[in-house]
């Protein structure tokens, strides 16, 4: 086992694992960070949805190896303090999610998105891959033009 | 127990909720889940409250504390599993108290002794409606009381307001400081009646969950997020058949790598105890296994569906001198493959066991695990975690029994969740089934309309017949059968087949089928008869309540707007758990191998909607699943197999595949809620299959259609 070091959500963490861990469970079972959801894990349902960079990647597929030296951003690290990142803000006034278990993805998601494009078309938004089980598809539409809107 | 007396409810229904005072050193109050049956209309209880208290709080009760933190706290036995039940519980809590939201409190009971503490029917709501609103009422009559006596003041002078009491010279006193003088209070010295709904300001208004903020900043917690010490992550190698039966086992790959503890072989498999998920999948993945074929090896689809059509019963005669209109629908398996896979952490010992997980039935979960390790029940508790969504699934608690034979075996607490290969392979499935439908039409008019259909059962053999499809005696009566329609002789009859295959009640369970297809024939009768659908049905449907959810559905969605080639509406409607809803769906079928529901406008009368917000996202949610199993998702048995292993191949709806517009429209009313939870679910796929029908000119028989 080697040691990684990264940044999580603005701090330096250090791991000892094996180079082909996925960083989901480097997260989950080593550092204790629950926001990204295993669903799959092989990068279909994107529950666990996270930043690396500022890029969206699924954690369950990348291999902690490839996130040495890098800036990891799980949920955990996306609101300022107690002030909300406006894509979380539009997804508690959009009521969004009902179980709530891939909503932590779908928000990282749609962080990323309108990172690449600041006012993402239907087609952008249907280019997103996350399942919600629950259906909560409608409320993610109107929770990403509204904090599309809101960064103007 | 302090026996306080019973008063009629607001509701239309009158129907009356007991409400005692627990013996404690904060007002504690606790009202029967069960509904008491109503009194003579007029008749006063025969005495008022009693003075006789009693310590401890009864296990079958609501329970409703107020704290000297100001807070409210329910303990809640329902599961919530994203339906919205905690957050609906709350309003209705605050409501009557007068309280602040953010005050109150909705954590989920653990697994209790006895008692009502089933999630599922669409009940919740329906069960909890008038006792939660008489267990605050009361309490917010002896909080008045307890201020009244404080500040020397009439009662009934006093107000109540975000969680506090005010006096007429504007003086305050949150409820948290009187808790400790009103749970002395045995006759409040105001009507604790609740309120009419004309007086509610919070049940009826559209309300965000109070758990919003907690799931998008990933603070809330499910099953494998709760901390336990030394939980280990444990993962099961499972047969590549269903219930395949392991024949050796070869762990010594498995054991000698890093970060394993322990590999236990379970009825369904051989699971593995290590450090992390990831060591726990590749020491699974080291596993030599052999395994014999489970007992359906020699079947796939096109057997199970020819059993399936030849154990329909048989349809009776037709009127004399009647015209019929016949179709037969096939539904394919569907899993439940909610996002959350089944987890449960367990911690078995020798003379005790605690777990953790997610269950619409926490009772039966903790006996039948009782029984599993061989523990009496009352060794058992259960904690009730919120889950990843359900549709059924948490009806049953296999993870949970698998964690606790494994914690046993392994002598720790273990943390098992089911990968979602696992989940889809082995999980429950709703059973397909095949459907065969008359209507006759005499005279313009349907005169005799008949629903006969079979569906698979479950088999817990494992060889010989009954495990590979033997024929089961027709069932009786379909549930579909109350008389929706004016379609004079109404009738039916069920049979089916069992199969060692793994099945569960799957959201509106069997109405998800046997009413999807009579409203697909609906529109064919109409068609027939050359009638517009939404008009048949308005002139066919019996009762006012589902007439007007219809109107409303088909004016608000432009009934009969110019569709360009290859689009179109199509309705349907639906009526149960005392609610009803009509849903109209735009599909743009111009590839019809790529259909795609663009806007879908439902109406819903529930009674009174708690909280309308939660009410449309759980059309929203049906109107998915709708969208889901009539175009694009279910599972295919290959061999005894299931072909299909995660999202990529059972294709649940995605982003590209949800209405661009979605409205949900909630008809007023102040009658006694119904249940809304599975409601959408017919109404949805029937409008879905109506609107392909007519966009394509086909007739949709076998769903999903691209399968």
């Amino acid at each position: 086992m080697r040691s990684y070091s990264f940044t999580l959500n603005g701090r330096q963490v250090t791991v000892q694992a094996p180079a082909d861990m996925p960083l989901l469970w480097v997260l989950r079972d080593l550092l204790g960070v629950t926001g990204p959801k295993y669903g799959c894990g092989v990068g279909v349902c994107r529950a666990c949805t996270s930043h690396l960079d500022g890029a969206e990647i699924q954690p369950c597929v990348v291999p902690v190896a490839d996130c040495a030296n890098r800036a990891v951003t799980t949920i955990e690290g996306l609101a300022d303090g107690d002030t909300l990142h406006p894509v979380q803000q539009a997804w508690m006034d959009c009521d969004v999610a009902q179980c709530g278990f891939c909503q932590p993805g779908q928000i990282m998601a749609a962080t990323a998105l309108l990172k690449r494009t600041s006012h993402p078309t239907d087609a952008d938004i249907d280019a997103i891959e996350n399942i919600c089980r629950c259906g909560t598809y409608a409320r993610i539409r109107e929770a990403i033009k509204k904090a599309a809107e809101s960064g103007d | 127990m302090d026996r306080t007396e019973p008063l009629p409810s607001a509701g239309p229904s009158r129907r009356r909720f007991m409400v005692y005072t627990v013996a404690a050193a904060t007002l504690t109050v606790a009202a029967p889940l069960a509904c008491t049956p109503s009194r003579a209309e007029g008749a006063e209880p025969s005495r008022a409250a009693s003075d006789v208290l009693v310590t401890g709080t009864d296990e079958e009760m609501l329970v409703l504390e107020v704290t000297e933190a100001n807070h409210i706290v329910v303990r809640l036995p329902r599961a919530e599993v994203g339906q919205g039940i905690t957050t609906a519980v709350a309003m209705m809590i605050a409501e009557e108290l007068d309280a602040r939201l953010a005050d109150v409190r909705i954590p989920l009971a653990d697994a209790r002794t006895k008692g009502n503490q089933y999630t599922g029917g669409s009940s919740s709501v329906s069960s909890l409606y008038g006792p939660a609103r008489q267990l605050a009422a009361t309490a917010r009559a002896k909080l008045v009381t307890a201020a009244a006596r404080r500040w020397h003041l009439p009662a009934r002078t006093l107000r109540t307001r975000d969680t506090m009491v005010v006096a007429p010279d504007g003086r305050t006193a949150t409820f948290g400081s009187l808790t400790a003088s009103a749970a002395r209070i045995h006759r409040p010295a105001v009507p604790s009646k609740p309120k009419p709904a004309s007086r509610h300001r919070v049940i009826g208004r559209p309300t965000t969950r109070i758990d919003a903020r907690d799931i998008v900043t990933g603070r809330a917690k499910y099953a494998g997020d709760v901390a336990v010490a030394g939980a280990k992550p444990t993962v099961v190698a499972r047969p590549p058949t269903i219930r395949g039966k392991l024949v050796s086992v070869d762990d010594r790959a498995a054991r000698a790598l890093p970060g394993v503890h322990a590999v236990v072989r379970l009825p369904g498999g051989v699971a593995v105890v290590a450090d992390t998920f990831h060591h726990a999948f590749r020491a699974r993945d080291a596993l030599r296994l052999t395994w014999a074929p489970g007992p359906l090896a020699r079947l796939s689809d096109a057997q199970i569906r020819a059993r399936l059509k030849a154990a329909v019963p048989r349809l009776g005669t037709p009127p004399h001198g009647s015209t019929p209109v016949e179709a037969e629908f096939a539904f394919a398996f569907v899993g439940h493959a909610p996002m959350e896979v089944l987890t449960a952490v367990a911690d078995v010992r020798a003379d005790r066991a605690e777990l953790w997980f997610s269950s619409q039935t926490p009772m039966d979960a903790r006996d039948a695990v009782a029984q599993a390790v061989g523990l009496r029940p009352s060794k058992v508790k259960v904690h009730v975690v919120r889950a990843g969504g359900s549709f059924g699934r948490r009806l049953n608690y296999d993870a949970a029994i698998e964690a606790a034979l494994v914690s046993k075996a392994a002598r720790r607490p273990v943390k098992l969740m089911w990968s979602r290969g696992d989940d889809i392979r082995h999980g429950r499935m709703r059973p397909a089934s095949h459907h065969r439908i008359r209507a006759s039409v005499a005279g313009g008019r349907v005169v005799a309309f008949e629903q006969v259909m079979a569906s698979v059962s479950e088999s817990y053999d494992d060889a010989g017949l009954s495990a590979q499809g033997g024929v089961r005696a027709a069932s009786g009566p379909l549930p579909s059968q109350t008389g929706l329609y004016n379609f004079g002789r109404v009738s039916g009859d069920s049979g089916g087949i069992e199969l060692a295959v793994p099945l569960g009640a799957w959201r509106s369970v069997d109405s998800g089928t046997v009413r999807t297809a009579e409203e697909i024939v609906v529109d064919e009768i109409a068609r027939k008869l050359g009638v517009d659908p939404v008009a048949f049905r308005r002139t066919t449907l019996r009762g006012k309540a589902v007439r007007a959810v219809l109107d409303k559905a088909a004016a608000a969605g432009h009934w009969g707007r110019p569709m360009p080639d290859g689009c179109a509406q199509g309705i349907a409607v639906h009526e149960e758990y005392g609610s009803r809803v009509a849903c109209l769906a735009e599909i743009d079928a111009s590839d019809p191998k790529n259909p795609r529901v663009t806007k879908v406008v439902m109406a819903a009368d529930v009674g009174t909607a708690v909280n309308p917000r939660g009410l449309e996202a759980q059309l929203m949610g049906a109107t998915t699943d709708g969208i889901s199993v009539i175009l694009q998702a279910g599972l295919h048995i290959d061999r005894g197999a299931v072909r299909e292993s995660s999202f990529a191949d059972f294709r649940y709806a995605r982003q590209r595949h949800a209405p661009l517009v979605f409205e949900a429209h909630i008809l007023p009313s102040t009658g006694d809620p119904g249940g809304a939870g599975e409601l959408g679910v017919p109404a949805a796929s029937g409008a879905v299959a109506n609107a392909y029908a007519r966009a394509t000119g086909t007739a949709p028989r076998s769903f999903p259609l691209t399968f």
